[in-house]
């Protein structure tokens, strides 16, 4: 006992100056510098985002339950349109990455924090700005011209009100956000690494929050350019995109899609890194190919810069464009089909735990598949001069975003949420969740591809009572329904 | 649980006849011929769809954790495998590239007018077209034009007088009938399902298409780009009609809209607005 004191005694104090304390209460939230709570906050703000984005998505499937509804107007079925496709890209899937990427990236690769803190809160809060700025514009004129914004129709000729110049304040704002993120992310995964964490050993995750920020850098000065040249254009008299004025509307739709294309990956890569991370861990097995899912994410990224103008191919374009668009997106279904091998290979021979998260994990490779296949049938420009902007465009691109990225940041919310809370989650709500939006999810969008087979445009708020699209329309809304019940059951 | 919903959802649409294909065929060869590519591109499609989710479920089934079952393997990789999965899929995407190739002479370049169809002559004036050419044969050319919220159709003038129409296009049947599309405010686009597929409207911009339609019959579309509030409403109808009742409507429209015009001239000079 006595020998027990004098050691302790003897131990020398320590003291540190210069440090501050560290701050409580929930105005700490507000200062904070800390990648995880600032994780934390991204997280909750875009799953607020998600459900207004989930419920303009509801208001569209009720007007479309039925033939010649009049439910709402025109105008709002426009707006409702925009804000949906805008949130969910903008204010949704992009940012919920941000935040996973922000919570796991240091802790996966030994780092104390972000390289850069403080520019990382300043991320969040342009991100919020961008948000409160766009939504501001419901109690005045919300956009209306869909969430590409195509000119002339973006234009004050024929939009004058301010809704464009909201949307256009909200691409700039969750612009920058998203610019000073990737350059943090990339900052930190370069040089802050812990000893030992070397690029072959590091968790697929991070690399694919590494390519994510890279396309990010990539992507963005275009369409902050194209947003600012349609400011000038509505404003200041400029004429980047009119005709009359020597400008030329297709200009729009290059410089749209050479950011929206990638955007897609963008929305797409991080997703795949949280499959590579979940997979392993619920069939007891590592990664099968970590060296070729990680070649592949990095192929992905580079060809994604090169198939922009497969969303136009209806548009005056010679031909030997087009079939170069055809071929470098048929060029990129390669490196994703070696991905989905690689994750059934991994699932080969396990001891698969079935868990929420995997069974997430399994709804993602299972309904992503669908949105590729469509997706190269869409790449074959003549077939796309039939689809182009009907349902079964909308039926792949919420397979790819729903069926793909969602089901994934559901997989890694289930996954990581113990962690990030200190509680486990309920398991057989967990799977009464799963199975709500498996089941709903197929319900209201496996349909769609019938309704674009049948002809039916899509972005139109009414249609005729013409063969089967009142039947599969009204499928399509009940499925809608069934994952409200799966998000008040979720919540 | 997950074989028995896949399996509902496999059953549950196909009760819909025409799930599996677009519905566009007979009116245009260009239509039948995307139809057939589309439908060659799902057989493909299908069978990795049916190979994938196969060996999910299989593996979901087969590997789940039992007690007492076997340890998991623990396998990294197997290169040849990688290579193989690697080439299997840039063969197959190379295929489809070169069936895409094989079928696109038929979509892109307008097939000959048939020997019944209209000809030249009489109020017809067909003109050469500086697109793909129509090998050996003559054309009917209509420009298309966008506006919100119709399309308007300018023919071939008869004896001097311009003839347009919206909404309603009457065409002569087994004529190849060539259009130029634009658009006069936003743009839009031009499709109608049984003829072939979308060509944008866009201002300052020409863009192309052609059908050749062998039935009299009535082909409805509707405009497939967002254009504003009245996007939805936005319809056109292709009406195909014998050479010589086109001929007829043609002379009659032409004498219309001469009358018309004349009229509104006279009100113009009474009311002392002096001509347009």
């Amino acid at each position: 006992m006595e020998a027990a004191t004098l050691v302790a005694d003897a131990r020398p104090e320590i003291v540190v100056r210069g440090i501050r304390e560290r701050p409580t209460g929930w105005t700490s939230w507000l200062t904070t510098t800390d990648h995880k709570r600032i994780g934390l906050l991204y997280l909750f703000t875009t799953f607020v985002f998600f459900i207004l984005g989930g419920v303009e998505a509801l208001l569209m499937r009720l007007q479309l339950a039925q033939p010649n509804s009049t439910l709402l107007e025109p105008k709002t079925y426009n707006e409702l349109v925009t804000m949906h496709g805008t949130t969910m890209v903008f204010l949704f899937v992009v940012p919920v990455l941000a935040g996973f990427g922000n919570y796991l990236v240091p802790l996966m690769i030994g780092a104390r924090d972000m390289a850069f803190p403080r520019l990382n809160a300043l991320s969040y809060w342009l991100f919020l700005g961008g948000g409160l700025v766009f939504y501001a514009s419901v109690f005045f004129t919300p956009p209306s011209a869909g969430w590409t914004s195509y000119a002339p129709l973006s234009d004050n000729a024929f939009l004058p009100d301010n809704g464009i110049d909201a949307w256009i304040f909200l691409i700039h704002l969750t612009g920058i956000s998203s610019l000073l993120g990737a350059i943090n992310f990339t900052a930190t995964i370069h040089n802050m690494r812990a000893r030992g964490m070397s690029w072959g050993r590091m968790p697929v995750f991070v690399w694919t929050i590494l390519v994510y920020s890279y396309l990010l850098i990539l992507a963005l000065p275009a369409v902050a350019a194209a947003v600012t040249m349609l400011l000038t254009d509505r404003h200041f008299g400029t004429a980047f995109f009119d005709n009359t004025g020597g400008g030329d509307p297709l200009l729009w739709q290059h410089l749209f899609w050479f950011f929206g294309h990638p955007e897609v990956y963008i929305m797409a890569l991080p997703a795949f890194g949280m499959i590579s991370e979940i997979l392993p861990v619920f069939a007891r097995k590592p990664l099968f190919g970590y060296k070729a899912v990680v070649a592949s994410a990095a192929a992905i990224t580079f060809l994604s810069m090169l198939v922009w103008a497969h969303h136009m191919f209806p548009t005056p374009t010679a031909t030997v464009v087009l079939a170069f668009f055809m071929l470098s997106s048929f060029a990129i279904a390669v490196p994703t089909g070696i991905k989905i091998f690689n994750w059934l290979a991994t699932l080969w021979r396990g001891t698969i735990v079935m868990k929420t998260p995997l069974f997430f994990a399994a709804g993602f490779l299972s309904m992503f598949v669908i949105g590729g296949i469509s997706g190269v049938v869409l790449a074959i420009f003549p077939v796309d001069w039939y689809f182009n902007d009907t349902y079964f465009v909308v039926a792949h691109i919420h397979y790819v975003l729903f069926g793909g990225s969602v089901f994934a940041i559901f997989a890694g919310l289930y996954y990581w949420f113990p962690k990030m809370s200190g509680r486990m989650l309920s398991e057989g709500l967990g799977r009464l969740s799963f199975l709500l939006m498996f089941v709903g999810f197929n319900l209201t969008f496996l349909v769609q591809h019938s309704l674009g087979l049948e002809g039916m445009p899509r972005r139109i708020y009414r249609y005729p009572d013409y063969s089967n699209w009142p039947a599969l329309n009204l499928i399509s809304t009940v499925g809608a329904h069934a994952r409200v019940v799966h998000a008040v059951a979720a919540a | 649980m997950l074989g028995a919903l896949a399996l509902l959802l496999i059953a549950a649409p196909s009760a819909f006849a025409d799930f599996f294909t677009p519905e566009n065929k007979g009116g245009s060869r260009n239509a039948d011929d995307i139809q057939t590519l589309f439908v060659i591109a799902m057989i493909i499609g299908g069978v990795i769809f049916a190979g994938v989710e196969g060996v999910l479920v299989y593996s979901l089934i087969r590997f789940r954790r039992r007690r007492g079952g076997p340890e998991p393997a623990q396998i990294r990789g197997n290169t040849p495998l990688e290579m193989g999965w690697t080439v299997g899929a840039a063969v197959i995407v190379a295929i489809l590239a070169v069936i895409t190739f094989a079928f696109l002479g038929g979509i892109t370049t307008p097939e000959r007018s048939l020997p019944s169809g209209a000809t030249a002559g009489n109020a017809l004036q067909v003109a050469s077209i500086d697109q793909a050419s129509v090998p050996g044969g003559h054309s009917l050319e209509i420009h298309v034009n966008g506006q919100q919220y119709l399309w308007r159709y300018d023919y071939p003038a008869v004896r001097g007088q311009q003839v347009f129409g919206y909404y309603d296009m009457y065409v002569p049947v087994g004529t190849t009938v060539t259009l130029k599309i634009t658009s006069s405010d936003v743009a839009h686009s031009w499709w109608i399902p049984k003829l072939g597929g979308k060509a944008d409207a866009i201002p300052g911009h020409t863009n192309s298409t052609w059908f050749r339609i062998n039935r009299p019959g009535i082909y409805a579309g509707e405009c497939a780009e967002l254009c504003g509030e009245g996007h939805a409403d936005m319809r056109a109808r292709v009406i195909a009609v014998p050479p010589a009742q086109f001929q007829a409507w043609l002379v009659r429209q032409a004498a219309d809209i001469k009358d018309a015009q004349a009229k509104l001239s006279l009100a113009r000079q009474i009311r002392g607005e002096g001509n347009p």
